[in-house]
């Protein structure tokens, strides 16, 4: 029998942990001597009370839907892909490359050209690791963690050494040509009130139809059935003929090819150029956005949309409220974090109780 | 290179190593009980932020020292409440925890000394003072043993010989205590020792901790020794070295040092020489920095000798599964 009705399940304690969180975030910007009520009130109208704020609330929010479904897709395989952020990266190496190596006549054709790039390169950035959790069992957790550090490494190897512009300091490439930038939301819909240089872009219609994409493949296909079967249980699997390691490497390469493809939004759409750390935390983000959204592509969609929320309400709060600094994104970051995922039996435990007293009653 | 180069090098060695070897024998305990800790970083950023803005209010060092070990045993015990007495993902807890720390150090050193994250210089009986060992001065004189008395072993923070003495009290602890034993144990089937009557709660905690307290004086000595303050994110990736130092030491805490040495060696390296020439061939800096992490995928990946975590690592304990 279940314990508790599937809406709690998947609406109800991720509401209540996001509440705690922003309680204890509360605390500290009490305890800093400010209002939290005024800096919820600023967050919010700063996030999405105008077309501005809109725009760049869905660009970090397109960024954290890449990143999210990628912690997703591994979840479902009971694996935990902490390498977003190097694999981001490389993505948006993937990107550079395709972007600067050809002289892309139409952006439409230079998307399609980056988004192959993106995944190729996000996906062979976690091969390594998924080989090695699947062939010889070395802790994926730390291995994704460890390539992090060496995606970074190389990045700026090669910005400094390879790709930067001869006769400038800048580490970063050239800008990248006309016909291989994409078009914002000023171009797309100048009706809609996005100022020109709205960093808002095309690239958001690809998350969301990569959104639509994971639903299909982990619920409609027999490839998904089997990433869920092994995730739930792995000797049930083996049991069914499953492979574990193929498996491992195809849900893997899946997870690395979405965190990549992070970087069409903020290396191709916003910057247009490679710079020295094109992903920005966002490989982090995706864990967040993960476990509250509950690994269902429509729990990562909302769940990014929150956190792209946050950031851009967090960078106006920087702005009207001195006092409370950028990091505090951070701090509420770490808390929904820790709410939604470690502290989750804390939160489940007790509403489970409520529901089996309350059908007890009935 | 000369001798006088070699001990430099040797010294700034000493000085990367310690940190990480603190941070290393930390996560050793934690890891050896089966919890799992990706969280060494936030802990040492923490306390290196609360050592550090302690020192600097009240002037005194050593309160200094005990508020960063105090704010990093609270993440510890964060971390154990949600990985022990609630059964969380300890990794994700590690995850949250090195988020929370980021952040809270600078919203909170930006409210009490508005430096945009950093606090005040350190100076005076605010910061541990390297301390000269008795007779490196008159020992100095003798060749080759002297100067690598009086200018290696000699000279160096209190926090520095604390963390070097850590290592044979950590072995003797964790190999040679009662204590120890059931430590260890707890780490490869907890259910065997629950079945001798032993507390697995209790003895998980007390590891968690005690990586609390070492995180504690890791970060201590960042801020309050080889800086003369704290600055924003100065950890800087050093608690993930140091995890994979404990990976490359097989968790065994001899091994342990030789590893924090070789990596700090590494850095050390970095740090003063950007571009390695050998011959035609120019090993570039991002190469040495990027070293520890390919070699600790090296070592995890077994082809050159393996390293085996704790078996029960990772996995909350359940009562009668």
């Amino acid at each position: 029998m279940e314990k508790m009705p599937k809406w709690a399940d998947i609406a109800l304690i991720p509401l209540i942990s996001l509440v705690l969180a922003l309680f204890v975030s509360a605390l500290v910007v009490l305890y800093i001597g400010e209002s939290p009520i005024e800096a919820l009130v600023i967050m919010v109208r700063g996030s999405v009370g105008s077309a501005y704020g809109w725009g760049f609330t869905l660009y970090y929010a397109t960024n954290f839907i890449f990143t999210g479904l990628a912690v997703a897709v591994a979840f479902h395989a009971r694996m935990f892909n902490i390498g977003g952020e190097g694999q981001a990266a490389l993505g948006g190496l993937g990107v550079a490359v395709v972007a600067l190596s050809l002289p892309w006549p139409h952006w439409s054709l230079a998307l399609i050209g980056a988004t192959i790039g993106a995944a190729l390169f996000g996906a062979a950035w976690a091969a390594i690791p998924a080989y090695l959790q699947a062939k010889r069992g070395s802790h994926i957790v730390i291995t994704t963690i460890m390539f992090n550090f060496i995606a970074s490494a190389l990045l700026v190897y090669l910005l400094v050494n390879v790709f930067r512009v001869p006769g400038s300091m800048a580490p970063e490439t050239a800008r990248f040509a006309e016909g291989a930038r994409l078009p914002n939301a000023y171009d797309v819909a100048p009706w809609l009130g996005f100022s020109r240089s709205t960093p808002l872009n095309v690239s958001f219609f690809v998350a969301v139809a990569s959104c639509i994409l994971v639903w299909l493949l982990i619920w409609r296909t027999r490839l998904g059935y089997e990433i869920r079967a092994y995730g739930f249980s792995e000797s049930g699997a083996v049991y069914a003929g499953i492979n574990p390691v193929r498996i491992i490497m195809i849900s893997m390469l899946i997870s690395g090819a979405l965190a990549g493809l992070m970087a069409i939004n903020s290396v191709m759409g916003e910057a247009e150029r490679l710079v020295i750390d094109p992903v920005q935390g966002a490989g982090f983000v995706g864990i967040a956005v993960a476990l509250m959204g509950r690994s269902h592509p429509v729990g990562v969609f909302l769940a990014a949309l929150l956190f792209g929320m946050l950031y851009q309400g967090g960078a106006e709060l920087e702005f009207e409220m001195p006092a409370v600094s950028r990091e505090m994104l951070l701090v509420i970051q770490g808390l929904v974090i820790m709410f939604t995922g470690a502290l989750d039996n804390m939160v489940r435990m007790p509403v489970e109780r409520v529901f089996l007293s309350l059908r007890r009653g009935a | 290179m000369d001798f006088a180069t070699v001990l430099q090098l040797l010294d700034s060695t000493v000085r990367s190593a310690t940190p990480l070897l603190l941070a290393c024998l930390a996560g050793l305990y934690s890891e050896r009980s089966g919890i799992f800790d990706i969280g060494l970083e936030g802990k040492m950023l923490i306390a290196a932020f609360f050592s550090a803005a302690v020192a600097a209010l009240t002037g005194n060092v050593w309160i200094g020292l005990l508020a960063g070990i105090a704010s990093s045993v609270a993440l510890a015990a964060l971390h154990g409440l949600a990985s022990i007495t609630f059964r969380g993902n300890q990794l994700i807890s590690g995850v949250a925890i090195n988020f929370l720390a980021a952040g809270v150090t600078v919203v909170i050193g930006d409210s009490w000394f508005a430096l945009g994250g950093r606090t005040p210089q350190l100076v005076g009986a605010g910061r541990f003072r390297d301390i000269t060992l008795p007779f490196a001065e008159e020992l100095s004189g003798v060749p080759i043993l002297g100067p690598i008395y009086s200018e290696l072993i000699s000279g160096h923070s209190a926090l520095a010989y604390i963390a070097f003495l850590m290592v044979p009290l950590s072995w003797w602890v964790l190999f040679r205590t009662r204590f120890g034993l059931r430590l260890r144990a707890v780490g490869e089937n907890p259910a065997a020792v629950d079945t001798a009557g032993i507390s697995v709660v209790r003895a998980r905690y007390a590891a968690v901790l005690i990586c609390g307290v070492l995180t504690g004086i890791a970060g201590a000595y960042l801020a309050t020794s080889l800086a003369a303050g704290f600055n924003k994110d100065m950890s800087a990736g050093r608690g993930f070295i140091a995890l994979a130092a404990l990976i490359f030491a097989k968790w065994r805490p001899w091994y342990a040092l030789y590893a924090s040495l070789l990596f700090g060696l590494l850095d050390a390296v970095g740090a003063r020489y950007q571009n390695i020439a050998i011959g035609d061939f120019v090993i570039p800096v991002q190469f040495m920095q990027a070293l520890p992490y390919i070699l600790t995928v090296v070592i995890l990946a077994g082809f050159v000798g393996k390293a085996i975590p704790p078996r029960a690592g990772g996995e909350p304990y359940v009562k009668e599964r």
